[in-house]
């Protein structure tokens, strides 16, 4: 396979100790394997995520993404920008389509760029990683490079809101979309056949600003996926997996329910398949071990 | 021309007919028992081969009846299409081998019921004549339009570009009618982002221009008499001419009145100045001619406007209509616009409980509205206090609370009344009251006039059938009347805006012409397309009953000084309702009468009662049972093999003499199947089904009288969809049959 | 009342949804709602609202200005994009009900012990800071930000989930001490100072 190269927008939370640095890690190893060289885009900024507009409003947050692909142009010219997280995702797109559309906007951000002497011109298109996976690799060339099969492994495909709304992945349904039942498959694991609580919100970020109301939501998620006996949780947004891997506790106290499910990410599951050990998959990094994944990649 | 009767029957062995049954026997039962001159068996009959033996008989062997022994009638009707012969068709194929499994111990009653179809074929066709149109049928390509509003222009314009002659009879000094009182009218375009000018001069303009185009102003008809084909019609005027004329159909584009507002003095309407209809805005638009417009009260510009939607409509109330009118959604914001353009500062909120926007470019509209800065507020409007500023109380159903606004000038989206003319089944209902020595409630539209004057012995308007508006067969047929040759459209017919009458009246004078052209040839236009018979009566054995004048549906048969009926043959839809009406059964047509249902059903080889095979006699209508049956047998539905299946043109032409003739034959049960009766009614003939229900609801005292059980004969409302009831029904026969046990007529 | 609300009041008399256009992000749209509900009825924290995004709407035209600024109804939002997917008109909902929130907040409207106000400021300055979220002090900020007594009650009860994320190497406690953040930490302070310029301006033209 011929090696592609990407801009690559990591996020805060993928830094190093971040809260998802162990999806960082993975990732790593993942374009390790698919032979993808990531260019980091030097110095960028935070998104603003979706939490940020109380105090941002809406030129500002949209001079923040401009900032980071106006220096991808600058210094990663041509290349696709490619984000592992789905808020950084979800900002930047839709940051790029906003002044695409809106001329005066795009004036008006240049004009707040050009304090840092820069300026952006919205050319290349901002994906997510799944997305690159997906159409610029396609299910059969990720299989192929399967090792260890994720067999008997029962794994609940949680798409959440961000990757799925509203742009979508590979034009798939929204109330509905297949790609990590059809990744888990790929990869020699099952995929659950009714999940119905595969795009139900977690709460995002509001499980810190209300986590009764997040919690609640979040118990439906897990437990939708426990009765349909799922050994674990895929997810690709670093804040569904925080949100439902780190309060299971807390939600076992309020409900009696006796839940201990592990949430990994689809590129944890892929480094394992593709026949790496359980560090190079970051699966130290899960607050729920992920035993049976684990044992698989220490075979 | 009386030639000798010569009977082919044809038994085809296609389709899995050669293998489920024996050719050869109902071929001798053909012979033998039907008394046919010529018998053939095929292996595909419809094929070239197939039709090809058949003609050969027709043209060399003087054949002239031929019955089919194959596929059902409503197949390979192309194929099986023959000049000047009568034909029968014994459906053995959806009827018998496709509605029975094929086993060896099924093998015996599936042969009986098809040689049983056979026989009553075989006798069908005997009674058969080849029908030949009716000789007084006459062309008359002249189009008369009573109505010179938009509906009534646009027919005619139509008809006339169609190369028709066509008179326009107008009530008023000029044409236009309500169109021509707007200031602009819904727009019909895409993007549909502004009113439009209402074309009215447009129109104008081309009638005026057409030569084949007569207009009658200050006009109307005082008589109209005859069928279509041969209307002759009085066109008379204010100032006292008369001009008879001869028409081959009619378009009644009447309009609508406006409904009276001053039934709404809670809405301020009376009491304020200020409180408008939407037609009165109009006028006030006409005046502004795009600048500001004006309040009635003192003439200072309006600065706010509040638009009340459903005013007296949609409403239980007594005074009020209980319908809605389907375009005053789109009129507010149309009018809500005309502020817009003039001042977009001026505050414009429409209150309504639905917003309905009917039309593809509705929608549209509304958006177009709302970009404008129109607002919406989905509320109940309870009251108008009339001030200097009008305040309108309401509820605002989305915020939950009852609130008010001040406006400058409020609009009442009221409705439109049809004007229909009298409603002949009232005035016979308030007649029978009056004779009776009672009063019955006029209807909320009050007293009419009548707009047509037919001299029709059922009354001088087409029916109404709710609210005041004509009835037309919604459900199958919307354009058409209960008067053949004579179509309604615009308002008159249904509450509409100005470009769902544009292609209602297009869709009108389509039809008119569709009526001259087949009543030209004597030919039914539909729903029997093409149908060349017609009914005729045998004078002497008529008892004036009445009956088979006032049962039609389609007042097709009046009354002459003797008082015996006179048919108007292209009135007549064929539907055959006035043959069942007949107590003394002289009424026929050449290829449908009394024999041929009548003959069919005691041709049936009847077993005796200790052989245990009942049998079911059915009448199915040709149009919505009988299909259901046929395409029960298409899906392999079973049912009992002891059913013999007759199809009616309609449940109404049911006559009560085959029910006797039935139970004297010894048949253990009947069953009647015709289309959907009543408000929503199915029935293709409007009437037929519930005339039929009513006749049989009188039959109880008879089976008494005869003892015989009630259970042994029913009646049901069968619906084309009915594929698995319609058998269900059959088959409940059967078991009530098991239980009470066989018929003791048999013999 | 703070001075950008008296000139808001001012400038807008009596007419709210003008004012909403003019000053919310995609204001323009509200009056476009068809009053269909699909929004309410979607969103996942729906019955949390006092009045959900349909009804918002409808108060917003009819001029119910005070009610609609300092509801917390807004503020509930937790961005799934739910409605505006399924939105019939399109209407970009999600960006509406921030856009309301930051103009209740920056006219001084909103409430002010509104947990996920609290925290959305929190995270803005945080992030503004250096250009890059420093988690470990935005969770601390978090405890505390109901005050003392609150802060510890609310770190202990989550010691065991800091504890966990420490433990997996996904928080780092040398971050209160020292984060290294964007270089470019004063570009972007000066393009975020001109954005904000830029958007004062605009509003006070509308």
């Amino acid at each position: 396979m011929a090696k592609k190269e990407y801009s690559f927008y990591p996020g805060c939370s993928s830094e190093k100790m971040g809260s998802a640095s162990n999806y960082m890690t993975s990732v790593n190893a993942m374009c390790d394997e698919l032979d993808i060289k990531l260019n980091e885009i030097p110095d960028w900024n935070c998104c603003g995520a979706s939490i940020g507009y109380a105090g941002g409003g809406e030129l500002p947050r949209l001079a923040l993404n401009a900032r980071n692909l106006a220096l991808s142009e600058q210094h990663n010219p041509n290349q696709d920008v490619v984000a592992t997280c789905a808020a950084c995702w979800l900002s930047a797109r839709e940051t790029r389509e906003r002044l695409q559309e809106d001329s005066q906007l795009m004036k008006e951000t240049n004009l707040a760029l050009a304090e840092a002497g820069l300026n952006y011109k919205a050319e290349q298109p901002v994906r997510h990683m799944v997305e690159v996976l997906i159409e610029d690799f396609g299910y059969e060339a990720l299989g192929e490079k399967v090792k260890k099969p994720l067999e008997g492994l029962k794994i609940a495909g949680y798409v959440g809101c961000q990757t799925n709304r509203p742009f979508g992945i590979d034009g798939e349904s929204f109330e509905n979309p297949m790609y990590l039942d059809k990744l888990v498959e790929t990869l020699g694991a099952e995929p659950l056949t009714s999940y119905e609580k595969k795009v139900q919100c977690c709460g995002g970020a509001l499980a810190f600003s209300e986590p009764e109301k997040s919690q609640a939501m979040i118990k439906d998620i897990v437990e939708s996926a426990y009765d349909q006996g799922a050994d674990m949780i895929v997810t690709p947004c670093p804040v569904c997996q925080l949100n439902t891997e780190v309060y299971q506790d807390q939600i076992n106290k309020t409900y009696g329910t006796k839940f201990n499910m592990p949430v990994v990410y689809y590129s944890a599951l892929m480094t394992v398949a593709y026949g790496q050990d359980a560090k190079a998959a970051g699966l130290d990094g899960q607050v729920i071990k992920a035993r049976k994944l684990e044992a698989i990649a220490g075979k | 021309m009386s030639e000798a009767i010569k009977i082919g029957a044809y038994i085809c062995k296609g389709c899995g007919l050669g293998e489920r049954l024996q050719g050869a026997n109902l071929a001798m039962i053909a012979e033998r028992e039907g008394k046919a001159n010529i018998v053939r068996e095929h292996e595909f009959l419809c094929n070239a081969d197939g039709v090809a033996m058949i003609q050969n008989d027709i043209d060399n062997e003087g054949v002239n009846r031929i019955a089919i022994c194959a596929c059902s009638r409503r197949a390979k009707t192309e194929a099986f299409a023959f000049d000047n012969v009568a034909m029968s068709r014994g459906n053995l194929r959806e009827g018998v081998i496709w509605v029975r499994p094929d086993s060896d111990e099924m093998r015996e009653t599936t042969e009986e019921m098809a040689a049983d179809y056979v026989r009553m074929a075989v006798s069908e066709v005997k009674y058969m004549k080849p029908p030949t149109a009716n000789q007084t049928a006459e062309y008359n390509r002249h189009v008369l339009v009573v109505g010179g509003g938009i509906s009534g222009m646009t027919a005619a314009i139509e008809a006339a570009k169609a190369g028709y002659q066509v008179d326009i009879v107008e009530k008023s000094a000029a044409l236009g009618g309500t169109a021509a009182n707007l200031y602009q009218r819904i727009p019909d375009r895409s993007p549909y982002q502004r009113p439009m000018d209402t074309g009215i001069d447009t129109l104008l303009s081309i009638i005026d221009a057409a030569s084949n185009i007569n207009v009658h102003l200050n006009a109307t008809t005082t008589k109209i008499d005859g069928a279509p084909g041969h209307f002759a019609v009085d066109i008379s005027t204010e100032s006292g001419t008369t001009t008879p004329k001869l028409f081959g159909a009619v378009i009644q584009a009447s309009g609508f009145f406006p409904y009276d507002a001053n039934q709404l003095p809670e809405l301020g309407y009376g009491k304020s100045a200020d409180v408008v209809t939407q037609l009165e805005l109009e006028a006030l638009a006409k005046t502004a001619n795009g600048g500001a417009i004006k309040r009635p009260s003192d003439g200072k510009d309006v600065q706010s406007v509040v638009f009340v939607q459903c005013a007296g409509q949609r409403s239980d109330k007594a005074g009020h209509l209980p319908y809605c009118s389907g375009h005053c959604c789109l009129t507010s914001i149309k009018q809500a616009m005309y502020f817009k353009a003039a001042n977009p500062g001026v505050d414009a909120n429409v209150i309504y409980t639905d917003l309905r926007t009917p039309g593809a470019g509705g929608e549209d509209f509304y958006r177009s509205g709302q970009e404008a800065g129109l607002t919406f507020t989905k509320g109940i409007v309870t009251a108008v206090i009339p001030g200097d500023q009008a305040t309108v109380q309401f509820k605002d159903l989305i915020l939950n609370q009852d609130t008010e606004e001040k406006a400058d000038l409020v609009v009442l989206a009221t409705g439109m009344i049809a004007n229909s003319g009298i409603n002949i089944d009232q005035a016979e209902e308030a007649k029978a009251a009056a004779d009776a020595g009672t009063t019955v409630a006029v209807d909320f539209i009050g007293k009419r006039e009548s707009v047509l004057n037919l001299t029709y012995r059922q009354g001088p308007d087409l029916p109404h059938l709710k609210y005041g508006f004509n009835d037309s067969h919604f459900i199958c047929f919307p354009y058409e009347t209960r008067r053949t040759g004579i179509y309604s459209t615009g308002p008159v017919r249904r509450p509409m805006d100005i470009q769902q009458a544009v292609e209602d009246a297009t869709g009108a004078a389509l039809k008119a012409i569709q009526a001259i052209e087949n009543a030209g040839q004597g030919r039914a236009a539909h729903p029997r397309s093409g149908d060349l018979s017609f009914p005729s009566f045998q004078r002497e054995g008529c008892t004036q009953c009445k009956r088979c004048t006032v049962e039609c549906p389609f007042g097709a048969i009046d009354e002459d000084e003797e008082r015996f009926p006179v048919f108007n043959e292209s009135r007549c839809r064929r539907c055959g309702t006035c043959m069942g009406a007949c107590p003394v059964r002289v009424i026929s047509f050449e290829n449908y009468s009394i024999d041929t249902v009548g003959q069919q059903l005691k041709a049936v080889d009847m077993p005796d009662e200790f052989d245990e095979k009942p049998r079911i006699l059915v009448l199915a209508c040709e149009n919505d049972a009988y299909p259901a049956l046929d395409m029960a047998g298409m899906n392999r539905v079973e049912y009992s093999a002891f059913v013999r299946i007759i199809p009616v043109r309609c449940l109404g032409s049911m006559n009560l003499v085959w029910i006797t003739d039935a139970l004297n034959s010894g048949y253990d049960g009947v069953v009647l199947m015709g289309c959907q009766k009543g408000e929503n009614y199915q029935c293709h003939f409007v009437k037929g089904s519930e005339i039929a229900h009513t006749r049989m609801s009188k039959v109880d005292d008879t089976l008494e009288s005869l003892s015989l059980e009630k259970a042994r004969i029913a009646t049901y409302e069968v619906a084309i969809t009915d594929i698995h009831r319609a058998p269900k029904l059959i088959n409940d026969m059967a078991k009530t049959i098991e239980e009470i046990g066989m018929s003791p007529f048999k013999f | 009342m703070s001075t950008a609300n008296v000139a808001a009041i001012e400038a807008y008399r009596n007419n709210f949804l003008k004012e909403v256009e003019g000053n919310v992000e995609e204001g323009e749209w509200v009056k476009m709602c068809m009053q269909c509900g699909v929004c309410s009825g979607s969103c996942p924290l729906g019955s949390a609202w006092a009045h959900p995004p349909q009804e918002l709407f409808m108060m917003i035209r009819a001029g119910k200005r005070e009610e609609v600024l300092t509801s917390d109804s807004m503020w509930m939002c937790t961005s799934c994009y739910n409605c505006i997917v399924r939105c019939p008109r399109g209407l970009p909902i999600t960006h509406i009900m921030h856009g309301l929130a930051h103009y209740a907040e920056r006219l001084g409207l909103a409430p002010k012990n509104q947990p996920t106000r609290k925290f959305s400021l929190l995270f803005w300055d945080n992030l503004v800071k250096t250009g890059r979220v420093n988690e470990t002090t935005l969770g601390i900020k978090l405890y505390f930000m109901n005050g003392f007594v609150e802060g510890v009650k609310t770190a202990l009860k989550n010691a065991s989930i800091g504890l966990g994320l420490v433990k997996a190497k996904r928080m780092n406690p040398m971050s209160l001490i020292a984060h290294k953040g964007c270089k470019g930490k004063a570009d972007i302070h000066k393009i975020i100072a001109k954005a904000r310029e830029i958007e004062q301006a605009k509003t006070q033209q509308k």
